[in-house]
């Protein structure tokens, strides 16, 4: 069965759903062949290679609901899954909210987002072997003290969707990523400390070369030998890149329409107040060509779009799906997501915070006391009231330099004072994954250590 | 039950015969051991959310995953089609690890061992759905009825039965039936306009759906997360810095998970990775400690009767009296090293890999009163409830975050505090342990360890401990 077939399955299901009783009914279907290498001190670990396919199904009977899926799209399947969906929208309960997308705001985005490319389904598996080697090798040989390491890997998946519901809407996309990453383990006096990079791309050709990926996790593990508890204080704050995304993480969880309607947030019902600093403007954007946020439609068929979630320190939108937006009296934003089980929720496309104009070396030099982020660990983020503790890693700031590694503390405050205490943005935005931030500073942070 | 009458041969017709063809399939470039994992997953799901049963869904799942071991290597292929042509085509391609003839003789398949952990006549997933969203929505009824300062409940409860098959070419053929239940509270509490607070519960194992009924009901759910919720309403900001920390008994066992368990996993530890690494027979806890993962539990989530590479669970200690014992082998790490498999080799399902990993881990108890324990404690913390950790297995540092804790004065319990995550290091942790209670309890059967991407059910379990020297990341 290819590609080009799954639509019709998808069509079947509905229609087969309406033949049963459902008012409505919607059908997802996805595929994926995943391919992945792993070496280890040069030698091949693990090579996995599959691919497996799966569908979803929601029925509407009235306002009631009920959902199923299949790993299975032989007729007998889809007419199993069908039977199913339909008899679980007898046990849940009429819901005034529970609808589809009105037919007029269906559609799929104009353009080709360049999400798949041929070049990842035609690599020899030499060819992909070799640049987990090649990042693997760059990591071990770039200093002596990086004497083991959990290795290199190489992984690709080549994904198809498709989506289809009773309202006259069917949409079908492919897509492809791959990537390089390197994990060293770097030893210094018999404490050891490991580190990662990593580069992804849509397409071979986009990946950077897999010798920077190691030379980079390597000097990542360096810098964290020799690490020190400091003692106890309140300093400012400031989050590479890579932890920087998580704030945004956070921050998504905070703005997405389930923790609003249910006042589950410590933004519900803050639309159009000030909530962060002036600099701080936070976009969601899944129509940027090539990146890994973007598809053509989200997963209940509305077209994707650009939305300002905060504008210059002012709450502007929240991100909706169908039924939130129906819950809050509002309009969808186009953010449905769903996997092949259960109903939409909310997902994000291009989560990403604007970058601003200083370099995160001009950052750094203007802290005389701080702590220089570079992983967090742990789940300390309470969404409903704020509060944020978190495991932390990274180099402590004095007179303006990276002095000296710190581990096994924690940084701690409320998300609220973070938003309005931004010092700084660096200008270093890389999209880097489908959640972007450049270099951020908090004003001041709690660090507990000794 | 013998095979004839196992799940995979009665609904897929698959003969002992075709598994020994397939496994020699896999073998045929010169591979030393190769496994196939045969899965059927069926799972539902309730969801409660203001009232009303917002989502109720089920669904089946079904594949085989085809492992071949050569040397160190490892090569990797499934299929969702259980077809003979599919089962091959999985078996030819996980062969390619492997570059030379075939080296070992046909397998010829036994049944191991049977017992069984977890007799459930009807898995909950076979019951009327009506009944299950009964349970779900009487959890939401209890908890709105526990306080009129509750104003928001969500429950899920979702179950799982899954039928697995496992053959190698080490002549181990073992199939289980393996049924699942969970569920859970969310609350949310507020005094008039002030701030709402949070609160959750929830529980399971591998029982019956009776359970629910007799052993913990919803409403015993229901009324600990809202009281949960009502708890942190008046907590005050957590203190920060080094305190001395006692954990209260039962889900706090995730200091456990954390703190040692991952570290003792043998990928890392045969890789020299873990802070653990060739530790075996050192002082790495108080000599009040010692740690066991028991997979054999009866009805406990973390629980099995053969673990994913068709090996029995067992009782593994990890640590005696403070002193490190052993590690958690799958079928790799025990072939490289040479050590026997403790039947810790699980996966998420047949797209996935086994690695070593827990089942249920947990500290037995000491001799202390729990009380006397926070009697001794002149100022500190006392954390009743986690939200869940991590630990950076290199390096040794790990965190687990606090949902319910209150400030020590004086040896009495006072105030609530804050959520807060608590901050330390692996093999030194534990050293500070200085009273172990008599009090030990597993926690409720909601735990969910993520590895390396894949997710699996397990336990944990610990009596009230005083630990002397704990980093607490608040902010006071």
């Amino acid at each position: 069965m290819t590609f080009d077939k799954l639509p019709e399955i998808a069509q079947a299901a509905i229609k087969q759903a309406l033949d049963g009783g459902a008012g409505d009914a919607e059908c997802t279907i996805s595929e994926g062949d995943e391919f992945s290498a792993s070496v280890r001190m040069g030698e091949v670990e693990t090579l996995k290679e599959a691919g497996s396919r799966g569908a979803g199904l929601r029925v509407l009977i009235g306002r009631r609901m009920g959902s199923s899926y299949t790993s299975d799209l032989t007729p007998e399947g889809i007419r199993h899954m069908v039977r199913s969906a339909i008899d679980l929208a007898s046990v849940t309960t009429e819901d005034p909210h529970a609808d589809l997308p009105d037919a007029d705001e269906l559609g799929s985005i104009e353009g080709d987002l360049q999400l798949f490319s041929e070049d990842v389904a035609g690599l020899p598996a030499e060819l992909k072997i070799d640049s987990a080697k090649r990042a693997e090798a760059a990591a071990l040989a770039f200093d002596p003290r990086i004497t083991n390491s959990e290795g290199g890997s190489f992984d690709s998946n080549i994904g198809g969707r498709v989506f289809a519901n009773s309202r006259g809407f069917i949409g079908a996309y492919r897509s492809t990523y791959c990537s390089v990453s390197a994990v060293p383990v770097a030893i210094q006096n018999g404490a050891m400390e490991r580190d990662y990079w990593f580069t992804m791309a849509r397409n071979f050709a986009g990946l950077e070369d897999p010798e920077s990926v190691g030379r980079i996790a390597a000097a990542r593990a360096i810098r964290r030998l020799g690490a020190v508890k400091v003692e106890t204080q309140r300093v400012p704050v400031i989050f590479e890149p890579r932890v920087a995304r998580t704030l945004l993480g956070n921050l998504f969880e905070a703005v997405e329409g389930r923790s609003i309607y249910r006042q589950a947030s410590f933004l519900a019902g803050k639309l159009g107040e000030k909530i962060a600093d002036e600099r701080i403007t936070l976009i969601d954007d899944g129509t940027i060509p090539h990146l890994f946020g973007s598809q053509p439609f989200d997963d209940e068929g509305v077209p994707t779009r650009r939305t300002p979630v905060i504008e210059k320190g002012v709450l502007k939108s929240y991100l909706l799906n169908t039924y939130t937006a129906r819950k809050l009296g509002m309009k969808t934003t186009g953010n449905a997501s769903r996997g092949i089980t259960g109903n939409a929720g909310i997902g994000h496309g291009n989560f990403f915070l604007e970058a601003g104009d200083k370099s995160p070396e001009e950052i750094i030099r203007g802290v005389r006391n701080g702590f220089y982020v570079t992983e967090l660990i742990g789940s300390g983020v309470n969404i409903v009231t704020g509060d944020y503790s978190r495991g932390a890693v990274g180099l402590w700031v004095r007179d303006g330099e990276l002095a000296f590694p710190v581990s096994e503390v924690t940084i701690a405050s409320t998300m609220q004072e973070m938003l309005n205490t931004v010092a700084e943005i660096g200008s270093d935005l890389e999209f880097r994954g489908s959640v972007s931030a450049p270099t951020i500073m908090i004003g001041e942070m709690t660090v507990a250590g000794r | 039950m013998s095979f004839n009458d196992s799940f995979f041969a009665a609904k897929f017709g698959i003969a002992r015969r075709d598994l020994e063809n397939y496994l020699q399939d896999a073998l045929s470039r010169g591979g030393d051991y190769a496994d196939l994992y045969f899965e059927y997953l069926a799972t539902s799901s309730i969801g409660i959310d203001e009232s009303i049963v917002k989502s109720a869904t089920q669904g089946v799942s079904v594949g085989v995953g085809v492992r071949v071991i050569a040397g160190e290597r490892t090569g990797y292929a499934y299929s969702d089609d259980l077809s003979p042509e599919k089962i091959k085509h999985a078996a030819q391609v996980a062969a390619l690890i492997a570059s030379g003839p075939a080296k070992v003789e046909k397998t010829s398949l036994h049944e191991g061992v049977k017992r069984n952990l977890y007799p459930v006549l009807t898995a909950p997933s076979e019951t009327a759905f009506r009944e299950r969203v009964e349970l779900a929505q009487r959890a939401d009824r209890a908890a709105r009825a526990y306080d009129p300062r509750i104003f928001q409940v969500q429950v899920t409860y979702a179950d799982n039965l899954r039928e697995v098959l496992v053959a190698t070419s080490d002549g181990v053929l073992n199939f289980d039936r393996q049924p699942l239940a969970r569920m859970s509270v969310f609350t949310l509490a507020r005094d008039g306009n002030g701030v709402p607070q949070q609160g959750h519960s929830g529980g399971g194992g591998r029982y019956e759906l009776s359970w629910f009924q007799n052993e913990r009901t919803p409403e015993y759910f229901a009324k600990e997360a809202a009281r949960q919720a009502l708890v942190q309403l008046d907590a005050v900001e957590a203190p920060a810095g080094e305190q001395i920390v006692v954990l209260g008994p039962g889900w706090p066992g995730v200091l456990l998970h954390e703190a040692v368990g991952h570290g003792l996993e043998a990928d890392f530890n045969r890789k020299g990775v873990s802070a653990f690494s060739g530790r075996i027979g050192q002082q790495v806890a108080s000599p009040l400690c010692t740690v066991v993962d028991d997979g054999t539990i009866g009805g406990r989530r973390g629980s099995l009767n053969v673990d994913d590479e068709g090996n029995e669970t067992q009782r593994n200690v990890l640590i005696e009296n403070g002193v490190l014992r052993g590690y958690l082998q799958d079928n790799l790490s025990s072939r490289i090293l040479g050590a026997k498999p403790t039947g810790s080799g699980r996966r998420e399902s047949y797209e996935h890999i086994p690695m070593p990993r827990m089942t249920n881990t947990f500290m037995m108890a000491g001799e202390s009163d729990p009380a006397d324990i926070i009697r001794s404690v002149p100022r500190g913390l006392y954390c009743a409830n986690f939200a869940g950790g991590q630990v950076d297995i290199t390096s040794g540092n790990f965190v687990f975050s606090a949902s319910e804790s209150y400030l020590i004065e004086d040896g009495k319990l006072t105030r609530p505090v804050r959520n807060a995550t608590l901050i330390g290091n692996g093999p030194e942790a534990m050293k500070y342990v200085s009273m172990v209670g008599n009090d030990l309890k597993l926690d409720e059967g909601i735990g969910i360890c993520g590895k390396e991407g894949q997710s699996v059910p397990v336990g944990v379990g610990i009596p009230t401990v005083r630990i002397d020297r704990m980093t607490v990341g608040g902010t006071a």
